[in-house]
C-alpha cells in the first residue's frame, strides 16, 4: 500500500496539494493605499514598509526595499489594527460547555490567576475575529472580586508568549455592587436588608485584602531593599499578585457599572492612592461623567449593543454613553465584552460614533486610545514608523458592514483572510457543484 | 400560580373577553424621501401617503388631504416597518415546559402591552413581532403575531388581525435537556426525548395520534347521520391543534440548529402532508440549503450568533447569504430584546458576510419574514394598499451610522426621536424605584454562562 501510494505521489497521479497558507513574517511593501494613521491624519496614495514585526517606513515618498514583497493596494485603505479593550477571547470556546471555558477559577480572591496561561492559541474563534480587522484584544478572567490578571494578546501566534502584546497585564477588580434600592428580578422584599449587609461585607473584605496587600508589599519591599532588616514575609500568592498595583507598576482594571458603584469606586481608588487605574463597563458613566473627568480616570465602555440600565432611561443610553463621556473630557475606549463576536467591535464603535462620539473619536477609541490606556502607545494603536506592524487593508470604512477586509498584518505577520466561517462559505455556497449524479449502469452485452 | 392570585386572573380574563378592541389607524404624508420599497426598487425624492392606516399613494407631489400631517423627509430614507420573525417581546411567560408536547397553549393569553420592549423595538424601526413560545418542548405552544401599538393597555389591541396561526416546534439540545436530561436533583422524572432519536419519535407519535383523532371525528360525522346515539370521540385540545397543522391551518416555526435534525423534520412533515414550515435559528441551514429550497421551507436566522452552545459551534456568519443564494426564503430575527433594536444592522452584516445586495439584505427583515408569517399581503414592502407601517431613517438603513427617526404603525406615529421622553412607562408600580439598576438584564445578554442557563426559560 505504501509503495503504491508513494508511486502515485511521485508520478503525480495524486497530488497532495499543500493548501495551508500560514501567517508569515518577512519584508513587505503595501503601496498606493490611503493610510488612516490615526496619529497623523490621512496619507493619500501612500506606502507602508514592513520588516519583521515592525513598520519601517510610512509615507508618499518611500523607498521600497529590493527584497520586499509588494502588495498593490490601489483603491484600498489601511487602518491600524483594532484593539478590543475587554473580551474573553482565547479563554472560552463554546459558551455552555464548561470544559471549554477557563476564565473562571474557584474563589473570590484569586488575583494570582493569569489569563495568559489559559489562552488557547488555536481557538477557532481567533481567526474568525481577526479577519474583521481586530488584531489585538484584552482577554479577562472573571468570577470573583479579584478574579485574576488580564492579558493583552495579538491574534496571531502558536504560543501564549508569542501572542502576548506589550507585556500588558491588568489586575481585575470586580467592584462590590451596592444594592440598587429597589428589588431586582425575582428578589423578595425581605432580601433587601440582606443585600445591604452583603455589600457592607464585600467592601470590608476588599479593604481587608487591600490593607494586607499593602502591608505585604511594604514589608517585602523593605526586605528586598535590605535583607538584614527583619524577616521576609511568608509567601502569599494573592498578596504578591496585588503588590505590582500597589507599587504603581501594574494597571488596576475596575469593573463597575452602576452610578452608585462608580462613585464609590472613584472614592475608593483615591483613598487607596491607586494611580494606574482604568474603569471598565461603566454603563452608567454618562450619569457621573463630570466626576469621572475630574478624577482623571479613563473608561472602557461597552458593549455598545446593550439595553438601557434602567426602565426610566432613554432607549439609546448604551449607544450614547461613549459620546457623553468623551464630551465631558473622559478618555474613552470601547470594548465588545464578547468572545464569539469580538468581530463586532468595529460595529460597536460605529454605533457609538453615530450616537455622539463621532467617527474620528470612535476610531481612536478602538486604536490609539486603548494603546495609551494600557501604556503601549509606543508600539500599538497607530500607523507610524517603528511601531508594531498591526494593520489591515480594506475597501472602505471598517465600521460599515458592507466593507470588506482584504489584507491583514499582525505582529508583522501577513495573515491570510481565512477562518472557519469563510471556509464553510466556500464549501457550501454551491454545495453539490462537481457531484456526479448516480449513473444508470447498463450491463454489458456481448 | 398561587391560590391567592386566582381571582385576579379570573378578573383579567373577564376584562380581556370584552369586545373592546380598538386598533387605531392614522394618516400621514411623508414627502421627498428616498423610498426603499423592497419589492419595487428604490425611489428617489418620492412621497408616500398613508390614509386611515393604508398606503394610498406613492409618487411625486402628492398632496395631503385636510388635517393630515405632512413630514418633510428630505435627505432621509423611508423603508417598510421591520418584521421580527422570532421574538419573545411583550410576553408575561414563555415556556409551558410541563410536557414535551404542549400544542394547546397559546401566547395570545400572555401578551403584556405594558412591556417597555415594545417602545424600544419601535425605536429600532420594528413594527411587527412574531412573539413566540419558548423552545423547551418538541411541540410547544402557539405563537402570536403582534403590531407594536405602544400605549394601548388592552392586549388585544396589539394583535395583528388576520395573521395566520403559527406554532413553535423545537429540536435538539433544548427539548432533550429540559425533558430527557434533567439534573439528578430535579423533582420531576426524565421524559422522552433525551436524544435526537427521541425527538423524532415524539413528533411522529403526536402527528399519528392527531391523524387518528381526525379519522375518529370523520367517522363520527358519518356515523351520527345514521345513528342518533352515535358517541363523539373524546375532545382533545392538544390534538385539535396538531390536526390543524395537518390541515394546513397553522404554520410551523421550528427551533433547530443542526442539518441532520432539519432533514429529519422535513421527512416527518412530508409524511404527514405538512408544507408550511420555517426553521428558526437554523445555524446549519446552510448545509442543507438545496433541501430547504426544494421543500419550500423558510429559514429565519441570526446574523452572526454562534458557539454559545455545542450545536452552534459549526456555524458560519455566511449562513444567510448561502441560504438566499440557494433560493431559500430567509429572514434575520432577533430572539432578543436588545438585538431587535438594530435588526437593520444585523441585516447589513450579510453584506460583509456574503455580499448580498441592498434589496436582498433589507428583504431579510421585511418581506421575507412577512412571507414566513403569512402576512406578506399586508406588510413587508411599501406598496399601495398595504398597511402604513413605515420607518424613517437618517441615513441608508444598512449604514452603521444610520439612526431610526420616526416609526409608524397603521399610519400612527408611535416613535419620534425628536419627542423621545426619558420615561416612557405606561404604568408605574408604587413600589418601583427609579434608581433600579437592572444589572441582571445585562448579564443575561452578555454572559454566555448565564445565557445558556436562562435559555431553558427563554430561548435559543
Amino acid at each position: 500500500m505504501n509503495i503504491l501510494l508513494s508511486f502515485l505521489l511521485t508520478t503525480g497521479l495524486i497530488s497532495f496539494q499543500q493548501q495551508t497558507v500560514k501567517p508569515r513574517q518577512g519584508s513587505y511593501a503595501v503601496t498606493n493605499v490611503t493610510i488612516e494613521t490615526v496619529s497623523n491624519g490621512t496619507i493619500e496614495n501612500g506606502t507602508i514598509v514592513v520588516r519583521g514585526d515592525r513598520i519601517t517606513a510610512v509615507g508618499t515618498n518611500v523607498d521600497i526595499p529590493a527584497d520586499a514583497e509588494v502588495i498593490d493596494g490601489s483603491g484600498l485603505s489601511v487602518y491600524p489594527g483594532l484593539i478590543d479593550s475587554g473580551t474573553r477571547l482565547g479563554l472560552t470556546e463554546i459558551g455552555s460547555v464548561q470544559e471549554t471555558t477557563d476564565s473562571n477559577e474557584i474563589g473570590d480572591i484569586t488575583p494570582q490567576m493569569q489569563a495568559l496561561t489559559a489562552i488557547n492559541p488555536n481557538s477557532v474563534l481567533i481567526p474568525v475575529t481577526r479577519v474583521s480587522g481586530v488584531t489585538t484584544v484584552i482577554s479577562e478572567p472573571s468570577g470573583g472580586m479579584l478574579p485574576g490578571t488580564a492579558t493583552m494578546i495579538n491574534l496571531v501566534g502558536y504560543t501564549p508568549e508569542q501572542m502576548h502584546a506589550g507585556d500588558v497585564r491588568l489586575l481585575i477588580l470586580e467592584f462590590p455592587r451596592k444594592s440598587s434600592g429597589g428589588r431586582r428580578f425575582g428578589q423578595a422584599e425581605s432580601d433587601k436588608d440582606d443585600s445591604d449587609a452583603r455589600y457592607k461585607r464585600a467592601m470590608e473584605k476588599l479593604n481587608e485584602v487591600w490593607d494586607r496587600a499593602e502591608l505585604y508589599e511594604h514589608i517585602d519591599a523593605a526586605y528586598m531593599a535590605d535583607s538584614n532588616v527583619g524577616v521576609r514575609p511568608e509567601y502569599a500568592p494573592e498578596m504578591a499578585a496585588i503588590a505590582p498595583v500597589i507599587r504603581g507598576e501594574m494597571i488596576l482594571m475596575v469593573k463597575v457599572n452602576a452610578e452608585k458603584d462608580i462613585l464609590a469606586a472613584i472614592d475608593w481608588v483615591a483613598s487607596r492612592e491607586i494611580v494606574e487605574v482604568v474603569f471598565s463597563g461603566v454603563a452608567e458613566g454618562w450619569r457621573v461623567a463630570d466626576k469621572l473627568a475630574d478624577a482623571g480616570i479613563s473608561c472602557i465602555v461597552g458593549p455598545v449593543f446593550s439595553m438601557p440600565t434602567r426602565q426610566t432611561d432613554r432607549y439609546d443610553r448604551a449607544y450614547s454613553n461613549a459620546g457623553l463621556l468623551n464630551d465631558a473630557g473622559v478618555k474613552v475606549a470601547i470594548r465588545s465584552g464578547d468572545a464569539a463576536n469580538v468581530r463586532n467591535l468595529p460595529f460597536n464603535a460605529g454605533f457609538a460614533a453615530a450616537y455622539g462620539l463621532g467617527k474620528e473619536e470612535a476610531l481612536r477609541a478602538v486604536t490609539l486610545t486603548p494603546a495609551e490606556i494600557f501604556g503601549v502607545a509606543d508600539d500599538y494603536g497607530s500607523i507610524e514608523v517603528g511601531k508594531k506592524a498591526n494593520f489591515f487593508i480594506s475597501d472602505g470604512d471598517p465600521f460599515e458592514p458592507a466593507t470588506q477586509i482584504v489584507g491583514l498584518f499582525i505582529d508583522g505577520f501577513n495573515v491570510p483572510i481565512d477562518s472557519q466561517h469563510i471556509r464553510l462559505y466556500k464549501e457550501f455556497l454551491n454545495r453539490d457543484e462537481g457531484r456526479i449524479q448516480s449513473v444508470e449502469v447498463i450491463p454489458a452485452v456481448n | 400560580m398561587t391560590r391567592k392570585s386566582i381571582p385576579i386572573s379570573l378578573l383579567a380574563f373577564h376584562i380581556a373577553a370584552m369586545p373592546a378592541v380598538a386598533q387605531e389607524t392614522g394618516s400621514v404624508l411623508i414627502q421627498n424621501a428616498t423610498v426603499l420599497t423592497i419589492t419595487n426598487g428604490t425611489l428617489d425624492h418620492t412621497d408616500v401617503l398613508v390614509e386611515n392606516g393604508k398606503i394610498t399613494g406613492i409618487g411625486f407631489n402628492l398632496s395631503a388631504p385636510n388635517g393630515v400631517e405632512v413630514i418633510d423627509a428630505s435627505g432621509q430614507y423611508l423603508m417598510p416597518g421591520i418584521v421580527d420573525a422570532h421574538s419573545h417581546i411583550a410576553l408575561s411567560s414563555i415556556n409551558e415546559s410541563s410536557s414535551p408536547v404542549t400544542a394547546e397553549v397559546t401566547m395570545e393569553d400572555v401578551v403584556n402591552p405594558y412591556h417597555l420592549g415594545i417602545y424600544r423595538a419601535l425605536a429600532g424601526g420594528v413594527t411587527t413581532s412574531h412573539t413566540m413560545h419558548g423552545s423547551a418542548n418538541v411541540i410547544g405552544g402557539q405563537n402570536e403575531t403582534i403590531k407594536h401599538r405602544w400605549g394601548s393597555k388592552n392586549p388585544d389591541d396589539l394583535r395583528f388581525a388576520g395573521a395566520p396561526r403559527t406554532i413553535k416546534f423545537a429540536l435538539g439540545e433544548n427539548p432533550t435537556r429540559v425533558h430527557g436530561n434533567r439534573g439528578s436533583g430535579d423533582s420531576q422524572p426524565a421524559l422522552r426525548p433525551s436524544s435526537r432519536m427521541g425527538v423524532e419519535a415524539v413528533l411522529r407519535d403526536a402527528f399519528t395520534n392527531a391523524q387518528r383523532y381526525m379519522e375518529d371525528w370523520d367517522a363520527y360525522e358519518v356515523d351520527r347521520r345514521r345513528n342518533r346515539n352515535a358517541v363523539p370521540p373524546k375532545y382533545n385540545g392538544r390534538l385539535e391543534v396538531i390536526a390543524d397543522i395537518i390541515r394546513g391551518d397553522i404554520i410551523v416555526h421550528c427551533h433547530s440548529y443542526r442539518a441532520d435534525e432539519i432533514l429529519m423534520l422535513l421527512d416527518v412533515l412530508e409524511d404527514f402532508g405538512v408544507t408550511k414550515i420555517t426553521f428558526q435559528h437554523a445555524n446549519e441551514g446552510f448545509k442543507v440549503a438545496p433541501e430547504l429550497a426544494a421543500y419550500g421551507a423558510g429559514a429565519s436566522v441570526f446574523a452572526d450568533w454562534w458557539t454559545y452552545k455545542f450545536e452552534v459551534y459549526y456555524s458560519t456568519a455566511y449562513n444567510a447569504a448561502i441560504l438566499v443564494k440557494n433560493g431559500v426564503v430567509t429572514s434575520i430575527n432577533s430572539d432578543s430584546g436588545e438585538l431587535n433594536r438594530h435588526l437593520f444592522h444585523e441585516a447589513a452584516k450579510t453584506q460583509r458576510y456574503g455580499g448580498l445586495t441592498d434589496d436582498e439584505a433589507l428583504s431579510l427583515i421585511t418581506i421575507n419574514p412577512a412571507m414566513q408569517l403569512g402576512i406578506d399581503e399586508r406588510v413587508g414592502s411599501i406598496e399601495v394598499g398595504k398597511d402604513g407601517d413605515l420607518v424613517l431613517f437618517s441615513e441608508h438603513p444598512l449604514s452603521v451610522y444610520t439612526i431610526p427617526l420616526k416609526t409608524f404603525v397603521d399610519g400612527v406615529k408611535y416613535f419620534d426621536r425628536d419627542e423621545d421622553p426619558d420615561d416612557v412607562r405606561l404604568s408605574v408600580s408604587p413600589s418601583a424605584d427609579l434608581d433600579t439598576y437592572m444589572e441582571e438584564e445585562i448579564d443575561i445578554h452578555h454572559n454566555d454562562r448565564v445565557r445558556s442557563f436562562k435559555e431553558i426559560f427563554q430561548e435559543r
